[in-house]
């Protein structure tokens, strides 16, 4: 039995939807930056089995696209914690339930 | 791929990482959920060794099992008060329908698609090849990417400084 590119791309479709529900369903900012980076999990391994399975003059481009995904991910990250810190200190909580702050 | 190794190394690892990142979701403690986010990105990680990536997958291993998982240890422990269950809110029932959905349509079309597969051989060394196009076809991306982490960098800075958050009262 082999492993082909089908198996790596359901892989890669199921770690998206895990990430999708986080992102969507959890209370937490935390948890919901969790799921947005496990989205990008999934697209990183689907950008790397179609760098090593299809046809192209270039396949290692795949991998550029995901060092730099990883890169804009890192920055994401990292001002999104710190917002959550700021949010912290301003409402006392990180709930995304109680950030309603710009409704009228 | 034939070869046995990679064949019990890729089922290994997938049903790693998918149960670790269903787990994410289904533990009660947000500390607990880190832990099981890094362990779903060492099995990513992993997956990218049997498609012959070494280089993503150690800076896989370096970005995300290192500076982002620490990172949110950080955002949770800095808000003491904060909420640390890790609960659903009020869109639980769509967010699960959406998701049963999204994960059904991919899986058809990965499944259905007629790829067009080539017989190359796992790459022999990606690195010098990744490094080359970097500063090469992809040079302007390269710069603009350091200018962006440049910008994050004092975005996050000026936004938990202790006196920014208090000027406005």
């Amino acid at each position: 039995m082999s492993v082909g590119l089908e198996h790596y791309l359901v892989v890669g479709a199921v770690l998206f939807a895990v990430g999708l529900y986080l992102a969507l369903a959890k209370r937490n900012f935390v948890g919901v930056l969790m799921g947005i980076e496990l989205m990008f999990n999934a697209v990183n391994l689907t950008f790397v089995s179609f760098s090593r399975f299809a046809e192209s003059p270039n396949p290692l481009d795949g991998h550029v696209f995901v060092i730099f995904v990883i890169t804009v991910s890192a920055a994401e990250a990292a001002t999104a914690l710190a917002l959550a810190v700021l949010l912290y200190r301003v409402k006392d909580t990180i709930s995304v339930d109680e950030i309603d702050m710009l409704r009228w | 791929m034939d070869d046995a190794g990679t064949v019990i190394a890729f089922w290994v690892l997938s049903a790693a990482t998918i149960s670790s990142a269903a787990a994410t979701a289904a533990v009660r403690n947000l500390i607990h959920a880190v832990v099981l986010l890094v362990v779903s990105f060492m099995g990513v990680a992993g997956l990218y060794i049997t498609l012959s990536a070494d280089f993503v997958a150690v800076t896989q291993i370096l970005i995300y099992a290192g500076a982002i998982s620490v990172l949110m240890v950080f955002a949770i422990v800095l808000t003491p008060r904060g909420e640390r269950g890790n609960a659903e809110g009020f869109l639980r029932l769509p967010a699960l329908l959406l998701a049963g959905l999204v994960a059904v349509t991919l899986i058809f079309v990965a499944v259905d698609t007629e790829w067009v597969i080539s017989d190359r051989p796992g790459f022999q060394e990606t690195a010098s090849v990744i490094g080359e196009a970097l500063l090469d076809r992809y040079v302007l991306p390269f710069e603009i990417a350091s200018v962006l982490l440049l910008v994050a960098m004092l975005g996050a800075i000026v936004l938990v400084r202790p006196d920014s958050a208090m000027e406005d009262e």
